[in-house]
């Protein structure tokens, strides 16, 4: 899933500050599963930014609601009258949140409190840590379920690298060497020799470096001038 | 600091679970124990159901100080809603601070029913504290 965490309070609050009144608006999705921008999460923000409004001698207004997703046209168009109400809507879902408001609602401006992060897994209570970077051409076979290019620092195809320390990264000594874990893994699963068979270079295309994405599910496609 | 010859009189509220804290209030009372009246009484039936939006709304509001009085740990009729309490204040402590609010002016305490002292001495030690930071800088109605 995707984590995103609340921008600090004093960026949000520069962010809203040339509009009267705001709409918080939370979603049910992602950010709620990694506790930071469901409905609790927007009851706090709101009541945070009401004290900071008063404190700052403001008399802004700030509302609140969350729909179940804001990446479907469906759950955002059930909000467009408050959106309409609203001078700005301050969204904590993730950036496909923002944006697709952005999109759906008219133009209507929608503000982000939060940054997202990454697809990250909770591995435990609390703690979320990313497992995939969306490359769109997935080797998770050839190393026997842990991904380099998402938990290498370098994303390297051939790793590990000289920085590798008692099965640590020398960029961070809280993350693993994805690749003293690929080794581990292939070892155990008497698959080592399959390291060292050669591979053609990696096509990068399918990820972020050939632009934005997307997909089609052929059947689920309607045809607007279809009769019934 | 107090203002002009008028005594700063602080609004606090105190969100009381049914089981102890209340009770202890009770026992208080009944003992006819002094305590500031500053103090104004919530009654939720656990200290758990305090969340950090009620903690906040409440210094919206205008209270100068809030604090919630829960069970001794172990002791919760509802088993762990004051571990839930003890971990949503120092939260909302955090949040207040963010914001420009002192941290202090919220508090979380813990007492069994029978220690009506206990729940006196804790208003006598709120009321000061508040006393000495000031009225709350949230401007209210």
């Amino acid at each position: 899933m995707i984590i995103a965490e609340r921008k600090p309070i004093d960026e949000i609050y520069a962010m809203i500050k040339p509009f009267n009144k705001i709409l918080v608006v939370g979603c049910g999705g992602c950010v709620t599963v990694c506790l930071t921008g469901g409905e609790r999460s927007v009851s706090v923000l709101a009541e945070q930014l009401r004290l900071k409004d008063n404190l700052e001698g403001g008399s802004r207004t700030f509302t609140e609601c969350t729909i179940r997703r804001q990446c479907d046209a469906e759950y955002v168009e059930t909000i467009r009258t408050q959106v309409a109400d609203a001078d700005a809507t301050l969204s904590m879902a993730c950036g496909v949140g923002v944006n697709y408001m952005t999109e759906i609602l008219d133009d209507a401006i929608t503000l982000p409190a939060m940054d997202t992060k990454a697809l990250a897994a909770n591995i435990r209570s609390g703690e979320w840590a990313e497992r995939c970077a969306a490359c769109g051409s997935c080797m998770l076979e050839e190393t026997g379920g842990i991904c380099p290019i998402a938990r290498c620092s370098k994303s390297l195809m051939n790793g590990p690298c000289g920085g590798t320390q008692d099965g640590k990264c020398e960029v961070n000594v809280d993350l693993d060497c994805a690749w003293t874990k690929i080794v581990a893994r292939m070892e155990k699963l008497g698959r080592l020799d399959e390291l060292t068979e050669l591979s053609p270079p990696r096509d990068w295309s399918t990820g972020r470096h050939g632009g934005p994405r997307g997909m089609i599910v052929e059947e689920a496609l309607m045809d607007d001038d279809a009769e019934e | 600091m107090p203002q002009g010859a008028e005594e700063f009189k602080p609004k606090i509220v105190a969100f009381c679970c049914h089981y102890c804290a209340y009770t202890a209030a009770d026992t208080a009372g009944a003992s006819r124990m002094q305590y500031p009246p500053n103090v104004r009484i919530v009654r939720i039936p656990c200290s758990g159901r305090i969340d950090i939006p009620m903690l906040l709304k409440a210094f919206t509001a205008g209270a100068d100080g809030v604090y919630v009085v829960g069970c001794l740990d172990g002791d919760c009729h509802f088993i762990l809603g004051n571990a839930h309490a003890k971990r949503r204040v120092p939260e909302a402590k955090k949040l207040l601070a963010e914001v420009g609010i002192e941290s202090e002016r919220l508090e979380m305490f813990q007492l069994s029913a029978a220690m009506g002292a206990r729940f006196a001495e804790v208003a006598e030690e709120m009321t000061a504290r508040i006393k000495n930071l000031g009225p709350t800088p949230v401007k209210h109605g």
